[in-house]
């Protein structure tokens, strides 16, 4: 029992967790699970919307590393946000060190410069922290963070397969129809083609829905150091 | 008569192959040296970033602190021979990376001390424009130490393969020149300690 949870617990010391499990990857235990959930979905709904990707990590301890070290090799490793826009943001915490760092991809250190990020870190992050409030602290931060990089990127269209061959296959449809429609006219009693009511069909691939996003991990997003650290 | 043929032709064979070969590695080697090039104009990028950051920083602190005049000139000056030593050439020369280095280390330490005079003023620190210079200079800084270890690491690449073979052949033929690292900060302890 006892080796088993010591097994589970991860080492941190100087090596950084192969990939994110989700948006949040509370290593350190501080959220409840209704924020938890919420900041899940809050992020979910955030990636969908506008293509940018915020992910939260809290860690035990540094274990005597270096915080920005610990947070490039971290991004480097998890390439949060896209590849093509390099549009991820991570926030991390250490729980014992008392740290916190906004670690800001390549695109968007534009509409969140270090100064931003500091401010978030001075005026949501510390002051929550300080009174023992994490759920607030981060959630704050996270809102922060989402109102300062949205409308930077837009998501991209999801390809529809179909769309570019809807014109070959309406006249695919068309040809069908009229074949059908001359061979009934040709039958004896029936009436003369009925050929209304065949107008263009609809041929859009199956939109996806609102509430299905699940985080789909990293997508290739660089990190140059861009953003800002802190301690409460 | 048939057997000359066959023993030529495998030998062109075998030529041909070798050929090959080291033009892919040749290319390998071009690559690697365009990945260290890259990565030097992101650390010329950083450090030019930082020398934009000084002026304004410097004055900053005037409007608190105007009679530290002489910490303001060493700070000036130090950037102003960084400004100097920034060069893409350096990369392929020892002498003017070792000059680069040399003057951004100079203006770290002088920044070190600008940022020591901060301290003493309490209503300099609690200034919004101040604390934001604070976290642009901060930001830089580690953006700097980023870079600067992504350079050492394509460099490392490059520098490793001119010595392997058939690195050490080709590079010698096509005039490869390996490139100096950067030091592990020399003084670090004159390093700006931005964090209060």
């Amino acid at each position: 029992m006892t080796v088993a949870a010591m097994l589970c617990v991860p080492a941190f010391a100087f090596s950084v967790p192969d990939k994110p499990a989700g948006y949040v990857n509370d290593y350190a235990g501080l959220l409840s699970n209704g924020a938890r959930s919420r900041l899940e979905e809050m992020l979910a709904n955030f990636e969908r919307k506008t293509s940018n990707q915020i992910v939260v990590a809290t860690f035990p301890s540094l274990e005597g590393g270096s915080l920005e070290d610990f947070s490039i090799r971290l991004a480097e490793r998890w390439k949060i946000g896209s590849a093509k826009n390099d549009n991820g943001v991570i926030l991390l915490i250490f729980r014992d060190d008392r740290q916190v760092r906004i670690e800001v991809g390549y695109g968007l250190e534009g509409v969140l410069p270090d100064v931003t990020a500091s401010r978030i870190i001075r005026n949501e992050i510390v002051p929550a922290f300080r009174a023992g409030d994490m759920d607030g602290g981060i959630e704050k931060a996270v809102l922060a963070i989402m109102a300062a990089t949205k409308g930077e990127y837009q998501p991209e269209e999801p390809i529809d397969k179909i769309k570019p061959y809807a014109p070959y296959l309406f006249l695919l449809l068309v040809v069908f129809m009229y074949f059908l429609i001359h061979r009934i006219s040709h039958f004896p009693g029936s009436g003369g083609g009925r050929g209304g009511g065949w107008g263009g069909g609809r041929w859009r691939g199956g939109s996806s829905g609102g509430s299905g996003w699940k985080f789909g991990g990293g997508g290739g997003g660089g990190f140059g150091g861009g953003g800002s650290s802190g301690k409460w | 008569m048939k057997k000359t043929w066959i023993a030529l032709l495998s030998i062109l064979a075998v030529v041909l192959v070798l050929v090959m070969s080291f033009a892919g590695f040749y290319n390998t080697l071009v690559k690697m040296d365009e990945g260290v090039t890259q990565a030097w104009a992101q650390v010329e990028n950083v450090y030019q970033r930082r020398l934009d950051l000084i002026p304004n920083l410097v004055e900053t602190v005037k409007g608190y602190a105007a009679h530290e005049q002489s910490t303001f000139i060493e700070v000036t000056e130090a950037r102003g021979k960084a400004a100097g030593a920034a060069t893409p050439d350096a990369v392929n020369s020892p002498q003017k990376f070792a000059e680069f280095e040399a003057s951004q280390a100079a203006l770290s330490s002088a920044l070190g001390r600008l940022l020591v005079v901060v301290e003493r003023y309490p209503d300099l620190k609690a200034n919004e424009n101040f604390l934001s210079l604070q976290a642009q200079l901060e930001g830089t800084e580690n953006r700097i130490t980023v870079e600067r270890g992504r350079y050492n690491e394509a460099a490392r690449a490059l520098n490793t393969a001119l010595r392997q073979f058939p690195g050490n052949i080709i590079g010698a033929l096509f005039g490869f020149r390996s490139k100096t690292y950067f030091q592990s900060q020399t003084g670090a302890q004159n390093a700006p300690q931005v964090r209060f």
